[in-house]
């Protein structure tokens, strides 16, 4: 009977492993270290310059980038561009009406995107932008098919064009192929702009969630005092139960 | 095979009190070993700990969050246009804070009064180190005060009319509570024989420049 | 100090009945001596339901059921209050760790025959409460208004308007409003932590006295009352509640909270089953997202509410689906008569019995999972199916359970 039972489940988790893993074929894995302090750090200096003229985070406060390593001069030095106080939170000047005349649609608040995206999706996302001109904006991207965002990146990236081929798919078939191509390189090498976009998702990651440094670590101390606990209550069980028999 | 009832039904030297029974419940024999006394103990202190840490996320969770400290932060004041005899109000953590540009007539004042405030010193700490003098200030002229009474947390009406009726011909200018009738000299000095027990409060304040006044900081933190 | 303690309970005794319910519900409630690992569980859902209330009240301290407010208002619990996210993650991992707990409650009621006489009021009693349980998830859901909170809320609401004739109108009714709204977010957080959670208090409190009027079942599923001492007429393989189950609950509390804490505060959102990923985008109302799913302990349901897809009877698919979905859940309720078996435990019960509950168990996993996942045509003839078999479990009951070779019952526990 449980062999049925194994079976019977075999059967029926394969399509979703198989399933799971097409889909995540097409991200590529973000490099990101959430406890790596630099790294956010750049991450944040690179949302200040790049995404936080369109894109709000406003559910987080600039003063709480102090979990960053940095202090409140530094924040309103080097991150604030529009004369808001620290203690404030990271709203945009644009208004949303308007916003919604320039690119079609309110840039997204990025408050909790990497939890609603993940951060693969999101590297991958910043680093597959090419030039369409069928588009409004003049790009379009890989994984968003005509997203209405214009690549604020393009500077640093370089820009890039798209190919299509066609490639035998190993059962007699075929399938279409698109790939990326640099045309004019960016200010940035390569792997310099990846790990720019890694920085930022880190970022983003971070900004998703800023109470997860400290969770895990909360998270450390409950579960060392709760193994202590169940030792002292397994003997205190096993101490009364030795008058039943 | 389960003998711990059948003790307690036995036992029939003593008649046992309800309350020997409930912690019998724990023993279930005559007398409990010292194993299971100090297991007890220890989980009992274990769970005691556990509980003040679980309680303690819900009580902090009560205090001030970050928005109400960000709400609280030190507020800016730009003073050019305050001529003296003038008063500002400013609103700072939702309390009105009054700046007062006092005139040397006005300042002048203050020791005539000596005799009739309760705290001519201002001994009690009511006001930051550097406000602890003559005229409860850092600059002599310029008054920062709380305009929350410190009897019930009205706020005092500001009546530099000298000697009016309804507050007598000894009234050289201050602060009246309408509340309940404290009164408050011009550096916020409170009267002798009235409700209020204390002088008003001076908040944290300092000078960014000349005419610049922070209120709610002691001075700028430095990097 | 011994004597003032006792004079001071001699005087509350005289004016409410302390001692004599201490030893009714604990010193003197006599439990089987054999309960096992599955009956930890109900414990653990009082241990659950109080983690429910307490950090329930202290998000309403800062939640706020506007729905141009309330998306925020979370977002504010999880940054700007102090430990603000700790309680959040408290309240969103218990309540996916309540249905954990009431699942593995009620598959111990029907492996040892928990349901049946003279348990029969005890069960239904206990489906009351799984009803109350499933509302205050449901409603609960909808309070951080995400784009799943807000398209889930949509199609259960649709559902009543497949009601023939007064369908239309008894959803505007529940809603408040044409469609879902801020009338309906500030209404369903009224019955979220005022109505539900007190209905849901009370109905616990029945279930327990229920329970020890009748005396716990037991994994031989044989009644210990039937064998008591002559002299202190208690059942002879019954042990007092407390001392000695209190502190095997304990144990059991410290396990579970090794597996509650570890989601908190290393894994809150359990792989988007239990806080959704599509939950992080503020409701959109003009927009419903790629794919919509409920959370986990829905999906069953869902499964096969979408598996019914032609009309049959008079009757179109829409509302066939929501019949079997309600069905599904209303049909625990027969279980006391729909068990025929000559004896309670699956210790004792014969070869069908133990396929059809393994079965039965398959096909709430595989329907489960199949609910997660977007309909195709092998998913929908797979639910299908499954829903068949759901069915066929209960419904073929009384015929199984009958002609089952049962193995004879001991006399006392083992």
């Amino acid at each position: 009977m449980r062999t049925i039972a194994y079976i019977l489940l075999a059967a029926f988790l394969a399509p979703v492993v198989a399933h799971a893993s097409s889909e995540e074929a097409r991200l590529d894995r973000a490099p990101i270290q959430r406890t790596d302090t630099l790294s956010l750090q750049r991450g944040a200096q690179a949302f200040a310059n790049y995404c936080l003229t369109c894109h709000s985070t406003e559910y987080m406060r600039y003063n709480r980038l102090r979990d960053l390593g940095l202090n409140e001069n530094q924040i309103s030095d080097n991150l604030i561009f529009t004369g808001q106080k620290v203690g404030e939170l990271m709203t945009v000047a644009m208004r949303k009406k308007d916003a919604k005349q320039w690119f079609g649609v309110i840039p997204p608040d990025l408050s909790v995107i990497a939890r609603s995206r993940g951060p693969d999706w999101l590297y991958t996302y910043l680093r597959q932008f090419y030039r369409d001109e069928t588009t409004a904006t003049g790009w379009n991207n890989l994984l968003f098919d005509k997203v209405a965002m214009p690549h604020a990146l393009y500077q640093l990236q370089g820009i890039q064009s798209v190919s299509v081929r066609t490639e035998d798919d190993g059962h007699g078939g075929t399938h279409e192929v698109k790939e990326l191509k640099l045309d004019t390189p960016g200010t940035l090498s390569r792997i310099e702009y990846d790990q720019y976009v890694a920085d930022l998702v880190n970022y983003l990651v971070y900004v998703g969630e800023p109470a997860a440094t400290k969770r895990t670590q909360l998270g450390i101390i409950v579960m060392l005092f709760l193994f202590v606990m169940l030792g002292l209550t397994y003997a205190l069980k096993h101490e009364y139960w030795k008058d039943i028999h | 095979m389960v003998k711990f009832y059948i003790n307690i039904q036995n036992d029939t030297s003593e008649p046992k009190t309800e309350l020997q029974n409930m912690a019998d419940s724990f023993k279930t024999q005559e007398t409990m070993s010292g194993r299971r006394r100090f297991l007890i103990t220890v989980t009992s202190v274990a769970g005691t700990v556990a509980g003040a840490a679980v309680a303690t996320p819900f009580v902090m969770s009560m205090l001030p969050s970050e928005r109400a400290k960000a709400a609280g932060a030190p507020v800016e004041v730009d003073l050019s246009s305050l001529e003296p005899g003038m008063l500002l109000l400013v609103e700072w953590r939702g309390k009105v804070v009054w700046i007062l540009n006092r005139t040397p007539e006005m300042l002048a004042t203050l020791t005539k009064l000596d005799g009739q405030v309760s705290d001519p010193k201002s001994e009690k700490p009511q006001q930051p180190a550097y406000a602890q003098n003559e005229s409860r200030s850092i600059k002599p002229s310029i008054l920062v005060v709380e305009g929350v009474c410190t009897h019930l947390g009205c706020s005092p009406v500001f009546r530099k009319d000298i000697a009016p009726a309804d507050l007598g011909a000894d009234w050289l200018g201050g602060f009246f509570c309408p509340c309940h009738g404290s009164k408050f000299d011009l550096a916020g000095r409170v009267y002798k024989s009235v409700p209020a027990p204390t002088n008003l409060v001076v908040p944290p304040h300092t000078y960014l420049s000349d005419n610049l006044l922070l209120i709610g900081a002691d001075r700028k933190e430095s990097a | 100090m011994s004597k003032r303690l006792d004079s001071m309970l001699e005087w509350v005794d005289a004016r409410f009945p302390l001692t004599s319910n201490w030893k009714a519900h604990l010193t003197e409630y006599y439990a089987p001596k054999n309960f096992n690992f599955w009956y930890y569980f109900g414990s653990l859902a009082m241990l659950v339901l109080v983690n429910q209330l307490l950090t329930g009240i202290f998000l309403t301290m800062n939640y706020k059921p506007d729905a141009s407010l309330a998306f925020s208002s979370v977002e504010y619990i999880m940054r700007d209050v102090n430990f603000g996210w700790l309680i959040r993650y408290m309240h969103s991992t218990g309540a996916s760790m309540f249905f954990v707990v009431v699942y593995l409650h009620m598959f111990r009621g029907m492996m040892y025959g928990s349901y049946r006489k003279p348990r029969e009021l005890l069960w239904l009693i206990g489906m009351g409460i799984f009803f109350i349980l499933m509302m205050l998830a449901f409603t609960g859901y909808i309070l951080p208004w995400g784009q799943m909170s807000y398209w889930g809320a949509q199609v259960i609401i649709s559902m009543v308007g497949a009601i023939p004739v007064v369908g239309d109108t008894l959803s505007s009714w529940i809603l408040g409003d044409f469609m879902l709204s801020d009338a309906a977010l500030n209404r369903f957080f009224a019955y979220h932590v005022v109505t539900l959670p007190i209905v849901l208090v009370i109905l616990v409190i029945v279930h327990v006295l229920a329970l020890h009027e009748v005396g716990s079942n037991n994994p031989d599923g044989i009644e210990i009352k039937a064998h008591k001492d002559p002299v202190s007429h208690i059942p002879v393989d019954g042990i007092p509640f407390h001392p000695y189950y209190s502190v095997k609950d304990i144990f059991g509390v410290i396990m579970f909270l090794i597996v509650f804490c570890g989601i908190i505060f290393f894994a809150p959102e359990m792989g988007g089953y239990f806080l959704e990923y599509n939950n992080f985008v503020p409701a959109n109302t003009l927009q419903t997202p790629d794919h919509i799913a409920p959370v986990w302990y829905f999906t069953p349901y869902y499964s096969m509410l979408r598996a019914v897809t032609v009309n049959f009877l008079w009757i179109d698919a829409k509302l066939w689906g929501i019949i079997l979905m309600g069905g599904s859940v209303a049909i625990f309720a027969l279980l006391p008569w729909l068990d025929r078996s000559p004896v309670k435990s699956i210790r004792y019960k014969g070869p069908y019995f133990k396929i059809a509950l393994t079965l039965f168990v398959i096909s709430v996993l595989v329907l489960g999972w199949l609910g997660t996942k977007s309909p195709t045509p092998l998913y929908t003839l797979l639910a299908q199916i499954f829903t068949v078999i759901y069915f066929a479990f209960f419904i073929l009951m009384p015929w199984y359970s009958k002609i089952d070779k049962t193995k004879p019952e001991p006399t006392r526990v083992r």
